[in-house]
């Protein structure tokens, strides 16, 4: 008996020979800086002071994250369907948007969109303001329209553009291949009954596409949440600009950089963990 | 319109042509349906049988030749294409069914969205389909929990809640284990004698025996024979025909 034990031991590709090296020390190691922290932030006045100043930026980190990921899932699935869609015109534009912001850095992207797409955005809403003022029915929006300026819009407004532009490309290419993952029968089966192309997207493919990219949708919100930080170029108050903020001010580098390093990753391990759990469900489901 | 002279033809396929890449799926097949009738479509695999029964309902979109559909020429631009498939269903070897719906939802869904049904009324037809394949007591279930066998009613009986006039059978008991196939069969049997107009492509010829009113032989894209099964299995004409029988009887 003890031959054989010892013979598929030997053939193991991790040979683990004790459950003392199995053991997830790395969570451990985290759970121990964690207790540290919040042991710190509870009694030493200086980590006290600069939780009490960055936590500001925590309201306005998860904000921001929150609705450009809305504005990026919208898009995302308004060009996802482009990029499987049969209409030239349509595939050639979603196309070319998911392969120009994938080609640049999201911190470009975020300048770009804060000082380019949304001042341009804008005029263009000027412009058809003053279009629609033309008509008498519409004179009172296009009024409105035309009032819009530029200082409407604040920073973090002009950073969820940013944000979402570039996710958007992201979000597009996780729906192209939930819905490329579909078996070709169910279209077929559906177009067969029947159904108009939408109708079968709508009822059909999309409802199981949406189950296959939970977990990827999940991972992406960890991606966005952690990529919000760069919006603190733009002098937003999120927990980097405060951090960064806190340490000019006071040079306690330790204090400010742990508490914020301690925020994102208490946020994102969470957040990994809620993925996990989604996707042991779903897997369990089919 | 050339279907309209006989109003005994439902289906008439005329010289049509269909190539993926290189090879010749179809290499100018003409051939008509009466209704009513069942006509079983055999030959060897790559003959091009299934190619000829999507082009019915256009999955697949020939290169050439005409196909009318009850009078509606169904590759013509102008046609409706869904509104034909509404009335020509289709039962798939892999199945199909939607795997996110039960059986009463996946029976109901295009009831509601095409036929613009009620809810009460789509799931009356559902109910009464599944009784009428056999299976009432798994409505509630999801295709993932029933056998193949199953499975494959609850897309016949999706098929039919629709009351389409033709029904075509690409395979349908190509994937279903032996023990499963006699039960889809006798579905497709009582179909038949219920005077369903029914295209069949498919490897059993117990069935092709017992059910069919004509059978065509394909081999390499062109119908070589057809007749009546008697005449068929007992008195091939062809030397392809009597080649492939000599093989599988």
């Amino acid at each position: 008996m003890t031959t054989t034990t010892e013979k598929i031991g030997k053939g193991r590709l991790l040979p683990a020979t004790s459950s003392l090296e199995q053991w997830p020390w790395w969570a451990l190691t985290i759970a121990l800086a964690a207790v540290l922290i919040i042991f710190s932030i509870l009694t030493t006045p200086l980590y006290q002071d600069a939780f009490n100043f960055i936590r500001e930026g925590f309201v306005t980190t998860v904000r921001v994250t929150l609705t450009a990921y809305c504005f990026a899932i919208l898009g995302g699935l308004f060009l996802g369907l482009g990029r499987v869609s049969k209409n030239v015109i349509y595939y050639n534009f979603a196309t070319l948007y998911v392969e120009v912001m994938r080609g640049i850095p999201m911190l470009v992207i975020i300048l770009y969109g804060a000082f380019v797409v949304v001042p341009l955005a804008l005029q263009i809403i000027n412009g058809l303001g003053s279009w629609l003022a033309g008509f008498a029915l519409l004179a009172g929006l296009g009024a409105a329209l035309q009032k819009i300026t530029i200082q409407d819009v604040d920073m973090s407004g002009r950073a969820i553009a940013g944000l979402a532009m570039g996710y958007a490309a992201f979000e597009a290419e996780v729906f192209r291949a939930g819905i490329q993952s579909i078996e070709r029968g169910q279209m077929e089966a559906a177009r067969s009954l029947g159904m108009t192309y939408v109708q079968a997207m709508r009822y059909v493919i999309l409802p199981q596409a949406f189950r296959r990219v939970l977990p990827p949708l999940g991972n992406d919100f960890i991606a966005i949440l952690k990529d919000s930080s760069l919006i603190s170029v733009l002098a937003v108050r999120d927990i980097t600009q405060l951090g960064k903020l806190y340490r000019a001010r006071t040079f306690s580098s330790f204090e400010a950089y742990n508490t914020m390093a301690f925020l994102y990753l208490s946020m994102t391990l969470s957040l990994s963990m809620l993925v996990k759990f989604i996707e042991r469900k779903l897997g369990r489901g089919r | 319109m050339d279907a309209n002279q006989n109003q005994d033809i439902i289906i008439q396929i005329d010289n049509v042509t269909k190539s993926f890449g290189k090879i010749k799926a179809l290499q100018g097949v003409s051939t008509t349906v009466k209704r009513g009738e069942v006509l079983v479509i055999i030959g060897p695999s790559g003959s091009g049988k299934s190619t000829l029964l999507r082009c019915i309902n256009v999955l697949e979109y020939p290169d050439g030749g005409h196909i009318f559909v009850d009078g509606i020429p169904v590759m013509h631009k102008q046609t409706n294409i869904n509104a034909v498939r509404a009335e020509v269903g289709i039962v798939f070897q892999q199945f199909n069914l939607f795997p996110h719906l039960t059986v009463l939802e996946n029976i109901m869904l295009a009831q509601r969205v095409v036929r613009g049904r009620e809810r009460s009324e789509a799931e009356q037809v559902a109910r009464q389909q599944l009784k009428h394949v056999g299976i009432p007591e798994k409505a509630e279930a999801y295709p993932g929990q029933l056998s193949g066998g199953q499975q494959q009613r609850v897309a016949i009986a999706r098929a039919l809640a629709m009351n389409p006039k033709i029904m075509l059978f690409d395979e349908p008991t190509s994937a279903l284990d032996p023990e499963m196939i006699k039960e889809v069969l006798d579905v497709m049997v009582a179909l038949a004698k219920e005077g369903m107009t029914m295209v069949v492509v498919s490897h059993e010829m117990g069935f092709a025996r017992a059910a069919a009113d004509r059978i065509v032989f394909m081999d390499e894209g062109c119908i070589i024979e057809e007749g009546t099964p008697d005449a068929f299995f007992n008195n091939p004409r062809e030397e392809r025909t009597k080649a492939f029988l000599s093989k599988i009887l």
